[in-house]
């Protein structure tokens, strides 16, 4: 196991110490361990186990249990294509075959130059607006494979 | 005069290009020298028409849309400030065909307030649902929400003063009121619509239930995938607390209640109820055995309240207005609005609020214009990746918990997703399969090895392997999923699979 730089540790201790009173606190403090670090290193396990009284296990049992969380460093940027059915009825899945063609990854990777990671993701709630996708944080609607390449010219723009 | 100009902030109009038509209009304003007021709204739920932006006139609010930044010079040069004529004018809103021929009660305000400002909700009527539930003993609110036959709009449909009954019922050291707001459903947007264009709205619907049951904490249970309704749960909760609507002392009638949000983690299961509050709990999403009911045993072992969204911001408006008022719309046993989202191929997609009663025909047709690529419809789903597929033959169907129940479909949170005549069904019903395979919470077996077994049957299927055998295979797995699973995930996935069979069973031939 990876284990933590000395820094990393006491970041995580320090947000275990900001949630520890709140009821049913290990989801926040997942969240603020991926808000600070970009994702929930293995090593932060047995830390947070400590600080909140669990077992490895069951910190382990909950951070693989949700696909929001990842374990491994994620690239500068998030690409989430929607894959559910109103995007697919708009054409979702050629979208995605453009966007690994594109990026030459495929879903759950990341790009050998660390620019983009490409995620499925289940739904944004952008449904009247299909293909839709999220980048960084960043909602896109009616999205064609040209905008798409724009976007990632870009980077990642604001909007 | 500084002009008032509505650009709405939802994400569904921000996705389409809101943020950069809200820069340009700013931007040219302070080109021009002039001062504006610069109101981010929710959406009006037309997104087939967002960007759409809106001027204050002195009689009424005039609309424009769909506004691309480009178009922002030339509508300052049409004086656009004063409601004057340019190519994207769409009238007064209110005016809007779409718009007009709705029957907005929960979605009164979104669209139309600032959704950040108390002052601004209060002034649109806000809080008098509040003002009333205090004015009532708790037992007399419950009796209020059960007069009004208001059902649960998340999918199970059960009848709110019901659940709220036995949690008042409940002695306990502590209770909760939760809001299910993990709105995963494709096809369903009217949850984010109303937190991002009406929050106040939620936060005084959480509050009138916590004030009825006894419960002095709430929390709102928001998917991650909404980090834009988080930021207007958090300004709004922020709001209200600064106003004395949350807090010890509500509204200044000595009661307390608290509320927050906590982040779900992209668990579609999550929006079980039970494996919502194991969740809340900081747990693995794993569905919980019932009995014990969540309104006995629920966060943390007390007694709770779980409802979605749209079920809590349609009580302030009963409050206020009466029960009787909310239970004469709809029909049968469906009382009251359903804020139906139409979604996925159609050509005027969006929010649309009306009693119940409606047929799929006039949705898909009237309102939603046929599909966005003027292909004819071949299916739709409805309910959400659990709900079943309808072909046309029943497009004179009702939206109507029961008459939906009839042609073997739900209703689900009420989401509409059309396909067109391109579509596969028996890739959508392997789709179903695999989705499930990926968000089943593993707990049971029907549900965690069946989907993955269904996927394998599939494909074997479209491989032209024993196509007949395994298509009879594929149907026993689907009885075994529904009677065997303890959830509805596994005990619903299947339905959209044997609709697929039942209605589409030319699309699962061998493929070449």
């Amino acid at each position: 196991m990876e284990s933590l730089p000395s820094d990393q540790i006491a970041a995580v201790r320090r947000i275990v110490a900001q949630h520890r009173e709140r009821p049913g606190p290990l989801l926040e403090v997942l969240h603020a361990i991926q808000a600070t670090l970009g994702y929930v290193p293995e090593g932060a396990v047995p830390v947070v186990a400590e600080e909140l009284n669990l077992s490895r296990a069951e910190v382990h049992g909950v951070v693989t249990f949700y696909h929001f969380f990842r374990r491994h460093r994620p690239g500068a940027h998030t690409v989430s294509l929607c894959q559910a059915e109103s995007c697919q009825a708009m054409g979702a899945e050629a979208l995605a075959r453009h966007a690994r063609q594109r990026l030459g990854i495929d879903f759950h990777q990341t790009t050998a130059d660390g620019r983009f990671s490409l995620e499925p993701i289940y739904c944004l709630g952008n449904c009247a607006c299909s293909p839709a996708a999220m980048i960084d944080g960043q909602l896109h609607g009616r999205l064609t494979p040209e905008a798409f390449d724009a976007l990632v010219a870009q980077g990642s723009p604001a909007k | 005069m500084t002009a008032t100009v509505y650009v709405p902030g939802d994400a569904g109009a921000l996705s389409v290009g809101a943020g950069e038509v809200a820069a340009a209009i700013a931007a040219e304003a302070k080109r021009r020298g002039m001062k504006l007021n610069l109101i981010r709204n929710g959406s009006r739920g037309a997104y087939w028409l967002e960007p759409l932006i809106e001027v204050q006139t002195p009689r009424e609010r005039c609309a424009y849309g769909p506004v691309r930044a480009a178009d922002v010079a030339s509508l300052f040069a049409t004086d656009f400030l004063n409601g004057g004529k340019h190519p994207l004018s769409l009238g007064l809103t209110d005016s809007i065909p779409w718009l007009k021929g709705q029957q907005r009660l929960t979605f009164e305000r979104v669209g139309v307030i600032d959704p950040s400002s108390v002052a601004d909700y209060v002034k649109h009527g806000g809080y008098k649902g509040l003002e009333r539930a205090l004015t009532l003993t708790g037992a007399a609110v419950v009796q209020a929400v059960t007069a009004s036959g208001l059902r649960g709009r998340g999918g199970a449909a059960f009848p709110t003063g019901i659940k709220w009954k036995t949690v008042l019922e409940q002695s306990a050291p502590q209770k909760y009121v939760t809001c299910n707001a993990d709105e995963g459903d494709s096809g369903t947007f009217a949850d984010r619509m109303l937190m991002e264009g009406d929050p106040l709205l939620l936060i005084e619907g959480m509050t009138i239930a916590g004030i009825a049951v006894g419960a002095t904490q709430g929390y709102i249970y928001l998917r991650a995938e909404y980090p834009h309704a988080h930021a207007a749960l958090k300004t709004a909760i922020a709001a209200a607390y600064q106003a004395q609507y949350l807090g010890a002392n509500v509204a200044g009638s000595g009661k307390r209640f608290d509320l927050e949000v906590r982040l779900g983690a992209g668990a579609y299961i999550c929006g079980e109820e039970t494996s919502m509050l194991e969740s809340l709990e900081g747990k693995r999403g794993e569905v919980r055995v019932r009995p014990p009911l969540p309104a006995i045993k629920g966060l943390f072992g007390q007694p709770t309240i779980v409802n979605n969204v749209v079920t809590l911001t349609s009580v302030p408006w009963i409050l206020a207005q009466g029960a009787e008022a909310y239970a004469n719309f709809g029909m049968g046993k469906s009382r009251g609005t359903l804020p139906i989202q139409l979604a996925g191929n159609i050509r005027r997609g969006g929010l649309v609020e009306r009693a119940f009663g409606l047929t799929l025909r006039e949705l898909l047709y009237d309102i939603g214009g046929g599909t966005a690529t003027g292909r004819p419809i071949r299916a739709v789903q409805v309910g959400g990746p659990l709900g079943a597929y309808i072909p046309p033959a029943h497009f004179d169907t009702a939206v109507d918990y029961e008459a939906l129940a009839g042609v073997g479909a739900m209703l689900g949170h009420g989401g509409i997703v059309v396909f067109d005549d391109s579509v596969d069904m028996a890739r959508m019903a392997r789709y179903a399969m695999e989705f499930c395979a990926i968000e089943s919470c593993g707990k049971c077996t029907p549900c965690r090895i069946g989907s993955t077994r269904g996927v394998e049957v599939i494909d074997r299927i479209l491989a032209g392997v024993e196509g007949e055998r395994n298509v009879r295979l594929l149907e026993e797995l689907c009885e075994t999923m529904v009677q065997g699973s303890l959830c509805g995930l596994g005990g619903m996935a299947p339905f959209p699979v044997q609709s697929a069979l039942k209605h589409f069973r030319e699309d699962f031939r061998a493929r070449v």
